[in-house]
Formats: structure tokens, sequence, C-alpha cells
């Protein structure tokens, strides 16, 4: 049987002390996300610059799975100072991991270290944990 | 020494027997003997397959039964007029009358109130198809328990709603007990169904369901009672709960997936409706009518699935070859013994009553600070199987104050082994968690 051992020591790390776990106050776009089923639940909180072009800075406050948690604190940091249009670049690219597509190298540097949960296309059980911080921000952005 | 303290000397042979059927030596808890007829147990000696109130395993003689029917006897029962088929339809009814038996009915009489469906669930809903709508006036009452997996709840929701009739609940105390005074607060002149899970897949306690079966007779409501989780553990006589209909699932009593049992009082399936049409349910059938075919076969539209319930057959005839005593004494002491590890990791928090013997195989937890898909997920990289979330059973876990939790549900096929890989795995969890 082939085992993913997502529980990486970074993963850990951002689950026990994420910084980008806080209320951003003059936040701009906002967006709660759900996962009824397991109770995970989190809000997304983004200021945008006045263009409307450039996140400056994410944040989610929240509860769930150390895989949903520590998901959404990966995110925060990769789209912070990062344009829009990136942004959905990389939502793209991190479902269609998730749902289990190959990706290129380019693709991969571009996930950075949220690449590391690429071992959860093989549990389909935990794929909704980690999807929802990056539904979320989908759903924030619309 | 303990055989000495209880005067084991003294006791006659018999009650010997009866002794050593309850009280397994913790010796005798270190292996399984009864892994060896579970194939899939045997081939994966380093799982820890602890989810059994989900699935059980199948034996062998489950498996070779099924393949047995495909390989010597298939044909499509019933409409047949040559041997082939003949052989088939005594098989279902062999498996008809061992199911009306191992339920503590008449096997021969009772036999034809035993209709065959999928599952637990499909047998609900026939009820709350078939029944529930002839009976149910705005303003009457269905009474349940709020420990009821979906299956026994969401039916009677969508009866209540199409009739507008209220869905009352029952609560447990602290040790999950429903009270006699909570069945007589809920259980009144407006009920007229009382359907209630046996034992729960949450909690492992059992329900006294004669208790509510008395209780919704004075009132002249029928009983339903909800046993997929209780025709696993111990020995059901339906006569003997007074109960009005009976359902379980073939897969958690080691028999294939797929078969479910209902079984309900001959005068109350009589009178009612069916709940699928089509083939082998009519007795005749013009342009613009149709004459139902008589109890059972009235509510098994379709082609039955003879092979799995020939296998649900050899399941039966599994669990007697064991003994209930045999499984229920290892059952006992496995979960008698997992809590007791369970009690030793301080950052466990154990759901449900205290007493072992009321857990019937299911042994329901949290781990502080960690959420329960996380702890499942890393048991499982030690190749340790649990279920973690709600269990199917959101409205229960929601009167717990809980999101999810983690569940063990042990059979008696089970071990110390697999405790010790699943306490492992929990330290692990939480070193990975804390450290």
């Amino acid at each position: 049987m082939n085992r993913a051992n997502v529980y990486s020591a970074a993963l850990m790390e951002h689950n026990a002390h994420p910084d980008y776990k806080y209320e951003l106050a003059d936040f701009t776009h906002t967006h709660e996300g759900v996962n009824p089923s397991c109770g995970d639940e989190m809000v997304l909180r983004l200021r945008v610059s006045q263009d409307g072009l450039t996140i400056e800075e994410a944040a989610f406050t929240g509860s769930g799975c150390a895989v949903s948690q520590a998901s959404a604190d990966i995110m925060a940091e990769l789209i912070t100072g990062e344009s829009i249009e990136e942004a959905k670049h990389l939502i793209d690219i991190f479902i269609r991991m998730i749902q289990g597509d190959k990706l290129t190298e380019d693709e991969k540097d571009a996930l950075d270290e949220a690449y590391q949960l690429e071992g959860i296309s093989r549990m389909p059980a935990r794929v909704k944990c980690a999807e929802l911080a990056w539904r979320t921000l989908d759903a924030a952005l619309k | 020494m303990a055989k000495k303290l209880l005067g084991y000397d003294m006791l006659t042979p018999d009650a010997r027997r009866r002794w050593e059927a309850r009280h397994v030596q913790a010796s005798a808890l270190a292996t399984s003997p009864y892994k060896a007829d579970f194939p899939l147990l045997a081939q994966n000696r380093d799982l820890a397959f602890l989810d059994s109130a989900a699935t059980a395993q199948r034996p062998k003689a489950v498996l070779d039964a099924q393949k047995r029917f495909y390989e010597t006897m298939n044909a499509n029962a019933l409409r047949g007029l040559y041997q082939l088929s003949v052989e088939a339809t005594e098989a279902i009814n062999e498996a008809r009358t061992h199911v009306a038996q191992f339920i503590g009915l008449d096997g021969e009489k009772d036999a034809r109130d035993v209709v065959f469906c999928r599952n637990t669930s499909e047998a609900l809903n026939l009820i709350a198809h078939s029944y529930a709508p002839d009976v149910l006036r705005p303003g009457d009452e269905v009474c349940i328990t709020i420990m009821e997996h979906h299956s026994n709840l969401i039916p009677w929701q969508q009866a209540c709603r199409a009739a507008g009739a209220k869905l009352v609940y029952m609560y447990p105390d602290e040790q999950g007990a429903i009270g006699e005074e909570e069945m007589r607060a809920k259980i009144g002149p407006r009920t007229k169904i009382v359907s209630a899970v046996h034992v729960s897949n949450v909690l492992g306690v059992s329900n006294d369901v004669k208790l509510m079966a008395e209780i919704a007779h004075q009132f002249g409501a029928v009983m339903v009672v909800d046993g997929a989780q209780s025709v696993p553990h111990f020995p059901v006589d339906v006569t003997e709960l007074g109960c009005d209909f009976f359902a379980f699932s073939g897969h958690k009593v080691f028999g294939p997936f797929g078969i479910g049992v209902l079984w309900g009082r001959h005068e109350l399936l009589e009178a009612m409706p069916p709940f699928l049409t089509g083939g082998e349910m009519i007795e005749s059938v013009s342009e613009q009518d149709a004459v139902w075919a008589p109890v059972p076969e009235k509510f098994e539209a379709g082609t039955q699935d003879a092979a799995g319930i020939y296998a649900l057959d050899a399941a039966l005839t599994y669990v007697e070859g064991i003994g209930f005593e045999a499984m229920q004494a290892r059952e006992r002491a496995l979960v008698a013994q997992c809590m007791r590890r369970l009690s030793g990791l301080p950052f466990v928090r154990i759901i449900g009553p205290a007493d072992p013997d009321a857990h019937h195989g299911v042994v329901s937890f949290n781990v502080c600070g960690i959420h329960p898909h996380d702890v499942a997920s890393i048991l499982d990289m030690g190749n340790v199987a649990i279920r973690a979330g709600h269990h199917c059973a959101q409205p229960l876990l929601a009167h717990l104050g809980i999101q999810s939790c983690c569940r063990v549900s042990l059979a008696f096929y089970n071990d110390a082994g697999d405790i010790e890989k699943l306490i492992d795995g929990l330290k692990q969890t939480w070193r990975m968690f804390n450290e």
C-alpha cells in the first residue's frame, strides 16, 4: 500500500505557528469557507491595492485540522505581494495537483512550499481539507 | 488467582464453561485464532483493522459461498422452470428461513415476513415510504433518539415533512442511557411511530427498545428498531423485543455488501403498499392495473441478489459456529483492554459510558487539540484503520458538543496486538503535534 506522509516538519510548523493567522483589519476582500463534513471553518481576508491588481496582505482565521490550517498559512504566505492574476493561476495549479494532475517543473516551482501537499492527492478523504483555503480564496476574488 | 477468588474450582463443568466464556483471559487476547478465517486479515498481518462497525471483514466461508453460488447455482430465481433456477429459488428461501430463526422467529412460519433489500437504510426507507404516509396526519409525531445514524433519521425527517408531522427526539443521560422517564416524556398520544437505534454506532450503548416498544404500544404507535449495530454483537429476538419492524445489514454481520433485511409483523406488511414496483413483485398485470404478489415478494421488485442472499446465509452460519457467547466474551475483553489502555494516555478523552460492557465493540474518543482527521491519517501511516468524522450522526455530535471524533470499533477477530498498534500510533500522533 502506498501511503503518503504529508505531515512533514514544514507542515507541522505552519500548523503550530501560523504567521498569517490573524484578523486583518483593513481588508478589501473577504470570504468564509466551510467544510461542513469535518467542521473546518475559515475566514480569509485580503487587502488588495487601490489599483485592484495586487494582494498586499492576506490573512486567515478559523479552525480545522492540521492539513487545512497549514494549507491556509502556506497559501497566505505565497499570495502576499502577488498579483491577483498570479494568485488565480496558483489556485488553478494547486487544485489540479490535489486532483491528481501531474505538474510541470515550472508549476512545482510556482507552488513552492505548497507543493509539499502533493501527497494529499493520494488521500481522497483529505482533499477537502487541503483545498479549503484555496477555494475560499477563489470565492473571495470573484 | 482470580479463579480461586471466584470459587472457580467449585463450579460445575457447565458453569465453568460459562465462566470461561464470560471471562476471556488476557493471554487469550494476545493473538486471534479467528484472523485465519478472514482472508483479508490473514493476508495483512500488519493491519490493525479497527473499523468493523463501518463494515466487518468477511470470513472465507462467506466468500466461498458467494463464489459457489455463481459457479454452481447461478440462475434467475423465482421465475425459472428449470432445475438451476429452482435451486437458486430454494437458496433464497432457505436463507429467508435462516434469517427468521436468527432473529428469534419461527423459521418456517415467519420466513415470509423477512424482506430482503440492499441494506438497513433501504429497509428503513421502505417503512418511511410504505407505512408512514398512511398513518401520519398533520400534528402527529414520530419519535426517534438523538443517537440515530442518519439512515434512521432522514427518512423520518422526510416523512414528517411530507405529512406535516413533528419529529420528536429522546435524549440520553450522561452515561448514554435513555431512561423510562425520557421515553414517557416523548412518546404520547400523538406518537404514531417510534424508531430507535438498537446499538449506537458512536456511543456503543444499547437502547432499551423493549421498553420503548411497550410504551409505544400503549399509545397505539408502532416500534421500529434499527439493528445494524446490534445484530453483529448479541443475539436478537424480535418477539422478545416486542417491536413491529426490525432492520439490519448483511455487511456488518460478516456477510456481503448489498444485502439487508427488513422484518415486519405480517399484518403490517400485508396492509402496506409496495415501496418499489416492477418485475417479481406482482401477481398479475393488465394494461391499467396490477395485483401485488404476497409478502415478502411484494417488497422485492426486480431481480434479487441471490448470491448475496446465499452468502448472508453462510455468514449467519459462521456466526452460529463461533457462537455469540464466545464472540461477546472476546469482544468485551477487547473493549475493556482498549479502554484501559486509552485511559492511560493523558491526552485521550473517551466518549460514552464508563462501563466497557456497555460499548458493544465501539470506543469513540478525541485526542486533545488534534483534529480527528489528522489522528486517523497519522494512524493510517502505521497501518491502523479507524474511522474519524461525524459517523453519520451529526445531531448526536452536536448534542455532545463536538464537531467530530475518532472511533475504534472492535470485533471478535481483533487481538491485543491491534490495540497496542493503536496505542503506539496515538503516542506517535501526540509526539508529532507536541514536540
